[in-house]
């Protein structure tokens, strides 16, 4: 167990990576046997993945740890690990994937060697971005992770695809370039280390600081995203394959938050305290534009990527409120968003599979021929306007609540997107779902199949599990958060972040 | 006070048997969606509607344990789980049975039983049967997690499930695409009072997390903020007035009353049940529960007394107009509501509570009738087709006369009692002018109601086709909520009549104030009774001689005063109003400006390919120069010696 317990974290990025080697030797006309193997191997991954659950104890410093000297001029570590924040983004990555590649065999007929391949290497950067804890490590996963994405959406994309790709890879790379730069002149600054930990320690002066947080920021805005960069979300999500929509909306936009919490804001906390005004007005910018922009889609795809372009702007006016009960409210909506976003893209695949067409005007009454479909959209609806006893509503009011109690007029007008999220959702499930049967050949569609039932089951028993009993969740984010705010204050140890400290450990 | 851990958990069950009839109804409606089994219908008329007589029988258990105990015992079950733990809030999953509760259970589980019932005959048939009861199981689950949790966020989730399940049911024929907009308009217009309502919520934690010293965080318990009022003196009304919006969007006041009306679209058991005897009454029920914060909010009273007032002004006149038996209906309900914030806002709540009950009674009651009238005319629901129903169906005809004889406040009736309470309470606690608009009310409502009977049920029949036959589980239920409408109004028969007034007694832990009439005003009391009883008769003969004796009457006042009738009839064009104010420009900013505009050309535009032309255009200019020609290199070699020189001989 010692021996798990110590390379747990590299077995799951490994692993992905030697499976794809290994399809190598199949060859490409075995379809079947492929995609069989490329789920198997997501299936094994996500009870590997378990292990991490079910041993984490919630010690507050980072676990799992594992350290080896990899570069040693440039003191260049293999450093890996995890806390209560990344544990379940990890989770979340390794239940996603294996549904996503079950749905994927009925969708994706060209070049499936291939895309198994890609599948499986994304799975072990992004799960290499939420583990690295040495700056190197994580921007060689970072920038790892962006080629089969790219591939993803180039290859099996729709028809302007090549448009979506160039401009998903140029905002991205025009991001991350910027924070290599930074990455290097952290070095430099920060006593010579790529050691998150020991960086951690350091502190640098202001003006570096804000340089430094500017170009971290920029990178991380960009994979959010915060408006105004979000601009390639709707195009990216509209050519991309449904695996590739629910990967990126279910996991990618989260390294942006997650980068926001890991790196931006504890290793700049002065520039951090100095942007933050402003980084609250885009994100509260994003929760009502995004809303209001998605209202008046005639795409679907792009009506559920404008919604994420608010709840994501949710989770940063939580994560940037410092107050810990909307903090854990936006790292918790994080993975509901994963959850009920993911859902709402395999659902939209789900149909598209059938009629080929996103356009919500030429359906209407998809309800009357496929009623369990409609049901799972309905609920897939409700978790995503924040029904309660489902994930959104715990994760909305956490957010909201918490943010009240520092930052309150923003926190009124991003409120607003609670009636948004429903008038444009509802809207939605209203054209298409409701009023006569008027899509070509409605009559004779399908309703889901086993198959297909059994890919969205899981999703919906999740959305209600952390809508009624979040506990197992939201337990083991306190620390993570505890540490950051401690790390945001150092100076004032007298008054605010004891004082919050101690109001946590009361109980 | 409960021994046995078992027995303790019991208050869990009323809830949980309604849910229990939606899991096995969903299935059943899931499994044979697409080929309905004869067998089903069976099936699910007896899941659906034993779980809620069950949930009722165990509403009385806990009512007549909560009579039996000593004044001021709560019966508070142990916490089910610990639904919200974070570092500065805590929440539990749990339930608390009050006087305030108990009534309400009656009333919810009780109606909604003989709705229940009612609804086997009136769906019998339709597609949708397993679904509209799994829905109308949902439902009770829902509002009794409304009524029965122990803090605002339980509230919170009942409050938003009801509204889910309004949402599903008055779109339940949604192959029809107005009723599937009715619906979304009706969850719209009630989350936006939510969002007040969420406001509030915030506003407790902000007042406690800045004040309270206390390392206890279940401060969203009603005990707790009931325990700790005196930290909100200075935030009370603001607070007040967010919880207000909520109730003000769940129980359709101004200025988000507009969803109700619509909501007539869901099949008519659903109108009785949630859109007129349970649901649209959670606004009152909020207020009342909260009544403690209120009291320190004069402010916030004065707005709801003159909310409700102009609300019930506005309904009732439309009322007049309207044409479709279940639109007059639905706006009579609107002003009635109006009336149990009037009694909210000038202190009594346990007058708006029992008006809430005997509502329940008689509108559930009138709202079953029109359900049989509707489905003995083959579908009819326009009132200028009915007529001459008496003789036809007789039971129905009975309790809707009943029901509107209450309604009207024409003793010794339910409505009486409950109405005329209110308006002593508005007399006595209200500058005087609340009084005569109050009483201009009653006058109007016992007028659109003879005038619906009327056309309805006397006279000659007007319309084509030959009435069905009606069943019994139809009038049944009726007939029930009739003795119901008849004899409801006895338990709070007032001193002054030589009754105990039980009812406010039993709530009148709900304010403060000493409740119960005052012996110096018993005078004033007979005599504003004797007026209001005459009031409420004279208007009833008016509307009889109007529509029954004299119908040309009326057609010489419609024309006499055509603008004023138009714009009642055409509801004071308020939804076209919403509509040119709110939602057109809306849409429009949104498409034009911000998708079309900002999105797609300034920032892809200008800004996104604007960089990417940049680049285009330099690496063009900058290529240029490797052209390939010899000349051209030495010409640019020379330029550059030149350059240099000129650089090394001025620095």
């Amino acid at each position: 167990m010692e021996l798990i317990n110590n390379h747990i974290l590299t077995i799951l990025i490994a692993f992905p990576v030697v499976v794809s080697f290994v399809f190598l030797i199949i060859p490409r006309e075995e379809k079947k046997l492929l995609m069989y193997l490329a789920g198997l191997s997501a299936l094994v991954e996500f009870i590997f993945s378990l292990h991490l659950y079910f041993y984490f104890k919630n010690t507050g410093s980072f676990e799992f740890i594992e350290i080896k000297p990899w570069i040693l001029t440039w003191k260049i570590n293999y450093f890996v690990g995890v806390d209560g924040v990344s544990l379940f983004l990890v989770l979340l990555i390794t239940f996603l994937m294996p549904l996503v590649l079950w749905s994927a065999c009925s969708s994706i007929k060209v070049r499936v060697k291939e895309f198994v391949v890609s599948m499986l290497i994304l799975e072990s950067s992004m799960i290499g971005v939420f583990c690295a804890l040495d700056l190197f490590l994580f921007y060689v996963f970072w920038e790892v992770m962006l080629v089969p994405m790219y591939l993803l959406i180039g290859v099996w994309g729709g028809k302007n695809r090549i448009y979506a790709t160039i401009k998903f890879f140029l905002y991205t790379m025009a991001g991350s370039v910027l924070m290599l730069v930074a990455i290097l002149f952290l070095y430099y600054q920060g006593g010579n280390t790529f050691n998150l930990v020991e960086l951690y320690e350091h502190t640098l002066g202001f003006t570096a600081q804000l340089w430094l947080f500017l170009a971290f920021a920029l990178a991380f805005a960009i994979k959010v995203p915060l408006f105004p960069f979000h601009t390639w979300l709707p195009d990216a999500h509209v050519e991309a394959p449904t695996s590739g929509s629910v990967i990126l909306a279910g996991v990618l936009l989260k390294m942006g938050t997650y980068g926001f919490f890991r790196f931006a804001m504890p290793l700049f906390p002065e520039a951090f305290d100095l942007l933050k005004p402003y980084l609250v007005i885009l994100a509260v910018i994003g929760i009502v534009y995004g809303a209001l922009v998605a209202m008046v889609q005639t795409d679907m795809k792009k009506l559920i990527a404008y919604s994420s372009v608010s709840h994501l702007g949710l989770v940063m006016l939580g994560l940037f409120s410092l107050n810990p009960t909307g903090m854990q409210g936006a790292l918790y909506q994080m993975l509901n968003h994963g959850i009920s976003t993911g859902v709402l893209f395999l659902l939209v695949g789900v149909l598209y599979d059938r009629t080929h067409s996103r356009e919500i005007s030429l359906y209407g009454g998809i309800a009357k021929a496929m009623p369990i479909y409609a049901t799972f959209f309905l609920l897939a609806t409700m978790a995503s306007i924040g029904l309660p006893l489902t994930n959104g509503f715990v994760g909305e009011f956490l957010t909201l609540a918490g943010s009240f109690q520092t930052i309150q007029i923003p926190t009124i007008i991003g409120a607003t997107g609670i009636v948004l999220s429903a008038v444009y959702m509802l809207w939605l499930v209203e054209r298409v779902f409701f009023g006569k049967l008027k899509t070509p050949g409605g009559q004779t569609l399908l309703d889901i199949t086993r198959q297909e039932f059994l890919i969205l089951l899981p999703f919906i028993i999740l959305i209600f599990w952390m809508g009624i009993y979040p506990k197992p969740f939201l337990s083991k984010m306190n620390r993570p958060i505890e540490n950051l705010l401690i790390q945001l204050a150092p100076e004032q140890t007298e008054e605010g972040p004891v004082q919050i400290h101690e109001e946590i450990h009361m109980r | 006070m409960m021994e046995s851990t078992f027995l303790s958990y019991l208050p869990y069950c009323v809830a949980g048997f309604p849910l229990l009839g939606f899991v096995i109804n969903t299935l059943v409606a899931l499994l044979w969606a697409k080929n309905q089994k004869p067998g089903s219908e069976a099936l699910v008329k007896l899941v659906g509607c034993l779980f809620p007589i069950l949930a009722f029988i165990l509403s009385l258990i806990c009512f007549s344990i909560l009579r039996n105990s000593p004044e001021g015992m709560v019966i508070s079950p142990p916490a089910l789980f610990r639904w919200i733990d974070t570092a500065l809030l805590t929440v539990d999953f749990r339930f608390m049975i009050d006087p305030l509760t108990a009534t309400m259970m009656l009333v919810v589980t009780g109606v909604g039983s003989l709705i229940h019932i009612y609804a086997t005959g009136y769906m019998h048939g339709d597609q949708g049967f397993a679904r509209f009861y799994a829905y109308l199981n949902l439902f009770l689950f829902f509002m009794l997690l409304l009524i029965m949790g122990n803090n605002l966020l339980v509230l919170f989730v009942g409050w938003e499930g009801v509204g889910l399940c309004s949402y599903l049911l008055i779109g339940f024929w949604f192959t029809d695409e107005e009723k599937a907009k009715c619906g979304k308009k009706a969850f719209i217009v009630n989350r936006i009072g939510d969002f007040g309502f969420l406001l509030g919520i915030f506003l407790v934690m902000h007042t406690f997390l800045s004040q309270s010293q206390s390392s206890d965080l279940n401060f969203l318990d009603y005990s707790f903020i009931a325990q700790h009022k005196d930290l909100f003196l200075s935030e009370a009304t603001l607070i007040a007035l967010c919880f207000f919006a909520g109730a003000a969007g769940k129980s359709a006041q101004i200025p988000l009353y507009v969803w109700l009306p619509d909501a007539m679209a869901g099949p008519t058991p659903v109108s009785a049940l949630i859109h007129a005897a349970t649901m649209v009454t959670a606004g009152i029920f909020m207020i009342a529960r909260l009544y403690f914060l209120y009291e320190l909010a004069p402010v916030a009273l004065q707005v709801v007394a003159i909310i409700g007032l102009l609300t019930a002004l506005m309904a009732a006149s439309i009322a007049l107009t309207q044409t479709d038996i279940k639109k007059v209906l639905a706006y009579s309900t609107v002003s009635q509501l109006g009336y149990m914030f009037l009694a909210l806002g000038v202190g009594a709540p346990q007058a708006a509570i029992f008006h809430v009950v005997t509502h329940a009674f008689f509108k559930a009651c009138l709202f079953l009738c029109a359900g049989s009238v509707i489905y003995a005319l083959h579908h009819q629901q326009d009132i200028r087709h009915m007529g001459g129903l008496f003789k036809k169906i007789p039971v129905t005809s009975l309790a809707f006369l009943v029901s509107t004889i209450a309604i009207a406040g024409i003793p010794p009736l339910a409505g009486f009692f409950s109405k005329d309470e209110i308006l002593f309470h508005t007399f006595t606690h209200a500058p005087r002018i609340f009084y005569i608009v109050g009483f201009l009310v009653s006058g109007l409502t016992s007028f659109y109601m003879f005038r619906l009977f009327t056309l309805v049920f006397l006279g000659k029949y007007r319309g084509h086709l030959e009435p069905h036959y009606l069943p019994l589980a139809m009038d049944a239920p009726i007939a029930i909520l009739a003795v119901l409408a008849l004899v409801g109004g006895f338990i709070g028969v007032p001193e002054v009549l030589g009754g105990t007034n039980r009812i406010s007694h039993w709530l009148a832990f709900l304010s403060t104030e000493i409740h119960g009439e005052e012996v110096a005003h018993h005078g004033t009391e007979l005599i504003l009774m004797g007026i209001s009883s005459a009031w409420a008769l004279i208007t009833a003969f008016m509307a009889f001689s109007l529509y029954l004796k004299n119908p040309e009457w009326t057609k010489t006042l419609k024309e006499k005063c055509q603008q004023l009738y138009n714009l009642v009839s055409r509801k004071y064009y308020v939804d076209e109003i919403y509509d040119g104010i709110f939602v057109r420009p809306l849409v429009w900013l949104s498409h034009k400006f911000f998708w079309k505009g900002m999105d797609e050309a300034i920032i892809d535009g200008v800004m996104v390919h604007g960089f990417a032309d940049i680049s285009l255009v330099a690496s063009r200019i900058i290529s240029r120069f490797q052209s390939g020609f010899l000349g051209h290199y030495v010409v640019f070699f020379v330029l550059g010696l030149i350059g240099i020189m000129f650089y090394l001989a001025v620095g």
